[in-house]
C-alpha cells in the first residue's frame, strides 16, 4: 500500500495548497450577489433567477431545493460556471467570475468546482482510471501523480480494484463512486452535486450520501441540487427557491442539533 | 508534450473502435484516393521517363533531316516506265548543312534493302551507308572488333559492321569476326566489328540498327548506285535516292533550335513544296511529349484529387454524426474544464487518425498497383518517394480540412444544452 500512502501525502500536500487560499476557517469560497439570470423566450423575459444572493463557506454542506421551475438549474448551471449571470456578481474563492470568458470560464470548472451528474456522465469508451485522470489532462498534469492520486481516491471511495475496468461494468452505486473520485481529482473549492442520488436506489443513495458524511472531514465542500427531501435532510442546510428567488435558508434540526430554524438572510 | 499528444492520438483511437465498421468504411474513401493517386503519378511517371528514354536514343542534341518518297502526284504518274522518280537529299545539300553549321557534326546515311547469305543462314534487311562519325551521333557501342574509318571510305573497302540482332541471325555458332557476308551474287563484306546490342526502336526507317549492316559511305555509293529499282507485281518501280538521311549533332541542347532553324531554311522547299525530305528534331519531340504528358499529368491528379475530396466527405459526414452521438460527451469534457480549443483538438484528431489510417494503408495499395499494372498492360511505371510523400500528406490534410467543420461544431455547442443531451 505503499502507493496508496504517496498518493495520500500528495493530496495532503494539495490540501495545505489548498488551505493557503484560506483567510480564514471560516472562509467563503462561493457568493452569489445580487444574481440575475433573464433568458429572451420571443417576446416575452424569463426571469429564472431574479436577484438571489447566497454564501457558501468552506466545509458547508447546502442543499438547494424547490419545484420545478423554481429556477434551481439555472442556479446549478451558474453555480458551475457553464452560463453567466445577466446581472450580479458570482464569486468563487473570492473571484467575480460573472464576467470571465468561455476560456477563463473552463479554466475555472477544471481547477476549483467538482461536477457530480445525476446520471454519473462517466466517459464510456474510457477506463475508470481513465475517467479519473480527465479533469487533470486539461490542465496538462496527467502522469505519475495523477495515478497516484487516482489510486488514492479510487481506494477512498471503496473502488480500488476497478481501475481497469469499463464504466459499464460497474453498477450504477459504483459508477457514481467513480465520479465522486473524478469530482476530487482536481482538488476543488467544492463539489458542485446535480440530483447526485436520482437514478439510484434507496440502499444505494443512503450509501452515496454515507460517502459524502465520510468525505467532510477531509475539509470538502458540498453543494447539491436536488428535489429529494431525504437528501437535503442530510446537509447542514437547505435553500429554498421560489419563482427564481430564495424562499427561505433552513438549517437541518438533526445536523445543527436544534430545532429547524429560518435564518435572515 | 509528445506524451500528451500520444495521449489524444489513443483517445482518438478508442473512439473510432467504438463504430469499427464504420470508421473502416469512411477510411476506405481515403485509402482508394491515396492509392490512385500514387498510381497515376507512376504511371505518368513511367510514361514520362519512356518518351525521354525513346527521344534520347535519338539524341536530343541532333537534328534529322531524312528523305521521304512524296505522294504521287500526277507528273509522277505520267513518267515513262523506265525513268526514275527522283527525291531526297542531295549530297550537294548535305554539304551545304555542314558548311553553314561548322561547329557541328555532320553524318551522311544511305540505306538499300538487300538479302544478306552467309551459308546457309539467310537475311533479308538494311544495309547503312554511312561516316565514321554516325557511331558519335547514334551514341552506339562496338563489342567486337572496330567501327568504320576514314580509310575504309577512301578505298572503298568492302568492309562491315554488324548489328547485334544480324550477327545472331548470320553467325548463330561462329565468331563473326574476319568471316564475310554475301550480298547479291559476288559481293562480299569483310566483318571488322559487331555492335552491342541497343535495344532501341530508333533505326533506318522502320529497321531497328540491331538489325542492320553498316558499311562505308562511297563502298555503298559504288556499289548499289543513286537509282534503285524494285519489282512489284508486274511492274517496275525506279527511284533515284542520293541520301536516306542526314544526321547533325550540335554541340549542346541549347543550340538545337539554331540549328534546327538553319536546317528548316535551307531546304524549305523540299520540306514544304516538294515535301520529299522530313526534319526530326528529338529535343522538340521531347518538350512536344512533356507537354502533353503534363496535361496527362494534371488530369491525373485532377481524378485523383475527386476521389480524395470524396473521402474527405465521407469524413465530414461521420465526423458530424460522431459529434452528434457524442454531445453528452462533450458536454462532460466542457464540465470537467476542457476549453474549447481541446474539444477542437480532439476531434481534429480523430479525423486526422482517420484519414491517416487511409493514409497508410492507401500508400501500401498504391506501391503495390503500379507492379500490377506493369505486369497487365505492359505501361512503365514509377514510384517517387516524394509522390508517396505527398499523397499521404494530402489525406492528413483532408482529414484535418474536413473534420476541421465537425469539430468547430462541436467545440461551439453550449455545455449546458451538451449535458442535458440525450
Amino acid at each position: 500500500m505503499a502507493v496508496a500512502a504517496d498518493g495520500r501525502a500528495a493530496v495532503a500536500q494539495t490540501a495545505v495548497a489548498a488551505e493557503s487560499r484560506a483567510v480564514s476557517s471560516n472562509e467563503i469560497i462561493a457568493e452569489f450577489v445580487d444574481v440575475h439570470r433573464h433568458y429572451k423566450m420571443g417576446d416575452n423575459v424569463v426571469r429564472a433567477l431574479n436577484g438571489v444572493s447566497m454564501k457558501v463557506s468552506k466545509g458547508d454542506y447546502l442543499t438547494i431545493m424547490g419545484r420545478s421551475g423554481s429556477g434551481k438549474s439555472t442556479m446549478l448551471n451558474l453555480l458551475g460556471c457553464l452560463d453567466r449571470p445577466t446581472r450580479g456578481e458570482y464569486r468563487v474563492g473570492g473571484r467575480d467570475v460573472s464576467k470571465l470568458d468561455d476560456d477563463a470560464l473552463s479554466n475555472v470548472r477544471g481547477h476549483e468546482i467538482g461536477f457530480i451528474f445525476q446520471s454519473f456522465n462517466l466517459i464510456p469508451q474510457l477506463t475508470v482510471l481513465e475517467n479519473l485522470e480527465v479533469p487533470l489532462f486539461y490542465q496538462g498534469r496527467v502522469g505519475a501523480e495523477s495515478r497516484e492520486k487516482a489510486e488514492y481516491l479510487a481506494d477512498r471511495v471503496g473502488l480500488g480494484q476497478r481501475l481497469a475496468h469499463k464504466p459499464l461494468e460497474l453498477s450504477g452505486g459504483q459508477q457514481q463512486r467513480v465520479a465522486i473520485a473524478r469530482a476530487l481529482m482536481n482538488d476543488p473549492l467544492f463539489l458542485l452535486a446535480d440530483e447526485a442520488t436520482g437514478n439510484l436506489d434507496s440502499n444505494t443513495e443512503a450509501e452515496i450520501l454515507d460517502l459524502f458524511d465520510d468525505l467532510r472531514p477531509d475539509g470538502v465542500t458540498i453543494v447539491m441540487v436536488t428535489h429529494n427531501p431525504t437528501v437535503a435532510q442530510r446537509a447542514d442546510r437547505t435553500l429554498w427557491l421560489k419563482d427564481g428567488e430564495v424562499e427561505k435558508l433552513v438549517t437541518n434540526a438533526d445536523r445543527a442539533d436544534a430545532a429547524p430554524t429560518e435564518e435572515s438572510l | 508534450m509528445i506524451r500528451d499528444t500520444w495521449r489524444i492520438v489513443r483517445l482518438g483511437l478508442k473512439s473510432l473502435m467504438l463504430h469499427k465498421l464504420r470508421s473502416a468504411l469512411t477510411t476506405a474513401g481515403i485509402l482508394f484516393g491515396v492509392a490512385s493517386v500514387i498510381a497515376m503519378l507512376a504511371v505518368g511517371e513511367g510514361a514520362k521517363q519512356d518518351a525521354l528514354e525513346r527521344f534520347q536514343d535519338m539524341g536530343v542534341t541532333n537534328l534529322i533531316a531524312r528523305s521521304k518518297k512524296p505522294a504521287e502526284t500526277a507528273t509522277s504518274n505520267s513518267q515513262s516506265l523506265w525513268s526514275a522518280l527522283s527525291y531526297g537529299l542531295l549530297y550537294a545539300e548535305a554539304d551545304l548543312i555542314q558548311a553553314s553549321l561548322p561547329t557541328s557534326v555532320v553524318a551522311r546515311v544511305r540505306e538499300a534493302k538487300r538479302p544478306m547469305i552467309r551459308g546457309e543462314h539467310f537475311h533479308t534487311s538494311i544495309i547503312v551507308g554511312t561516316e565514321p562519325s554516325f557511331l558519335e551521333l547514334t551514341n552506339m557501342q562496338v563489342r567486337e572488333g572496330r567501327w568504320l574509318g576514314d580509310i575504309d571510305d577512301r578505298r572503298l573497302a568492302n568492309v562491315c559492321v554488324l548489328g547485334a540482332t544480324l550477327t545472331r541471325l548470320l553467325f548463330p555458332l561462329e565468331n563473326p569476326m574476319d568471316q564475310t557476308v554475301l550480298i547479291g551474287d559476288d559481293d562480299r563484306y569483310r566483318v571488322v566489328g559487331v555492335l552491342s546490342e541497343q535495344g532501341r526502336t530508333a533505326g533506318a526507317g522502320s529497321t531497328p540498327y540491331d538489325e542492320c549492316m553498316f558499311i562505308p559511305l562511297h563502298t555503298h555509293q559504288r556499289r548499289f548506285g543513286d537509282v534503285n529499282t524494285t519489282r512489284s507485281g508486274g511492274s517496275f518501280s525506279r527511284e533515284r535516292v542520293e541520301l536516306a538521311e542526314v544526321k547533325v549533332k550540335m554541340p549542346s541542347s541549347e543550340d538545337v533550335a539554331a540549328g534546327a532553324q538553319v536546317i528548316r531554311d535551307l531546304l524549305a522547299q523540299r520540306i514544304e513544296e516538294t515535301g520529299d525530305v522530313l526534319v526530326t528534331v528529338p529535343l522538340e519531340l521531347l518538350k512536344q511529349e512533356e507537354e502533353s504528358k503534363r496535361m496527362f499529368n494534371i488530369v491525373l491528379a485532377v481524378i485523383a484529387s475527386i476521389s480524395l475530396l470524396v473521402g474527405g466527405i465521407g469524413i465530414m459526414n461521420v465526423m458530424l454524426a460522431t459529434v452528434t452521438e457524442r454531445t453528452r460527451e462533450i458536454g462532460i469534457r466542457r464540465a470537467l474544464g476542457a476549453k474549447k480549443k481541446h474539444v477542437v483538438q480532439q476531434f481534429l484528431v480523430e479525423a486526422g487518425v482517420l484519414s491517416a489510417l487511409g493514409g497508410v494503408v492507401g500508400v501500401t495499395l498504391g506501391v503495390g498497383l503500379p507492379f500490377l499494372i506493369t505486369t497487365w498492360f505492359a505501361q512503365k511505371t514509377i514510384i517517387l518517394p516524394q509522390h508517396v510523400m505527398l499523397a499521404f500528406s494530402i489525406s492528413a490534410a483532408v482529414g484535418v480540412v474536413f473534420g476541421l467543420y465537425p469539430a468547430w461544431r462541436a467545440a461551439n455547442m453550449d455545455p449546458v444544452e451538451a449535458l442535458r443531451h440525450e
